[in-house]
């Protein structure tokens, strides 16, 4: 059952891109991980987002590969470089005093075992191996037309759902920052109205 | 005959668990946000691949569903971090303990 994988017999330029995407996504995370400027970390999320990209366009998923740039390289991580930025939070990390202690070799141990458990079950049981029954992947002339096909047939109304869910997360981020400015505002009128009563 | 699938699902394990790591050693929250986002990619990735062996579209639908709630996700979680920082407390998880009863 199991197929014998020959580097051989895989096709190079195949082989060549999913090891150059799996370094650049690798080394990415380690970089999110390991940088003590959050800066860093959030232009290392961006080469792990670059390699998903073109891992994506390696399986014949060019639509996602499109989006997965515009969306999390584009939109996401400059928003996270916003607050980074204007928050002035760049300040680098305290690696050394911790209020934890040993947390950091409990966590990487944590990490491995989760992955040592991923692992296992991926080779233990599969869940049924079964084809589904929502048409075949296409190739990169149709790939759109067949994700369009689906979001807007099969799956109308869990696409109609995340509109409304992009709607409420609108109006929270917008309640979020309105009302944090007003409540500063009156903090410092209050402040601004003691400071002139112990002026008189 | 192009990568065989489980190369790409042992890659997302790995990077499903430097993002399990990164979330548990960082102490700084937007750091761990982007260890979470970290994980969500590495999940895609599963489905994307899942998608290609099983000769299935719809999980790339669900990606794209995934990427639509991660955009919620992050705009709602950093507004809540814009607005701890506006009250000046610490860059760190472990400042974080107002809630605390």
């Amino acid at each position: 059952m199991e197929p014998t994988f020959l580097l051989a017999a895989i096709a190079k330029p195949d082989l060549i891109t999913f090891i150059a995407a799996a370094l650049i996504v690798i080394g990415g995370a380690f970089g999110v991980i390991t940088s003590r400027n959050p800066v860093h970390s959030a232009l290392s999320l961006v080469l792990t987002m670059f390699g998903i990209a073109v891992l994506f366009i390696e399986q014949d998923a060019q639509f996602l590969a499109a989006v997965q740039v515009i969306v999390y390289a584009g939109a996401i991580v400059v928003l996270f470089l916003f607050v980074i930025m204007l928050l002035g939070v760049d300040r680098r990390e305290v690696f050394g005093r911790e209020s934890l202690r040993a947390q950091r070799p409990l966590a990487a141990a944590a990490g491995v075992i989760a992955l040592g458990e991923v692992l296992l079950l991926a080779r233990t049981t599969w869940a049924t191996g079964a084809h589904a029954v929502n048409g075949p992947v296409g190739n990169s002339y149709d790939n759109v037309q067949r994700i369009a096909a689906e979001v807007f047939s099969t799956y109308l109304l869990p696409f109609e759902a995340t509109a409304v869910l992009l709607v409420i997360a609108v109006l929270a981020a917008v309640y979020l920052a309105r009302r944090l400015v007003t409540a500063n505002a009156e903090e410092e009128n209050s402040e601004e109205v003691e400071g002139k009563a112990v002026e008189r | 005959m192009s990568v065989p699938g489980s190369w790409y699902l042992i890659l997302a394990a790995v990077l499903f668990s430097l993002g399990i790591i990164g979330v548990l050693v960082r102490r700084n929250v937007i750091v761990m946000f982007m260890c979470i986002e970290m994980m969500l990619n590495a999940v895609n990735l599963t489905f994307v691949t899942f998608a290609r062996m099983l000769g299935d579209i719809a999980g790339q639908v669900l990606v794209f569903f995934v990427l639509v709630v991660a955009a919620a996700e992050v705009v709602v979680g950093l507004g809540i971090i814009v607005s701890i920082f506006r009250r000046r407390l610490g860059a760190t998880a472990d400042d974080l303990h107002i809630l605390k009863g």
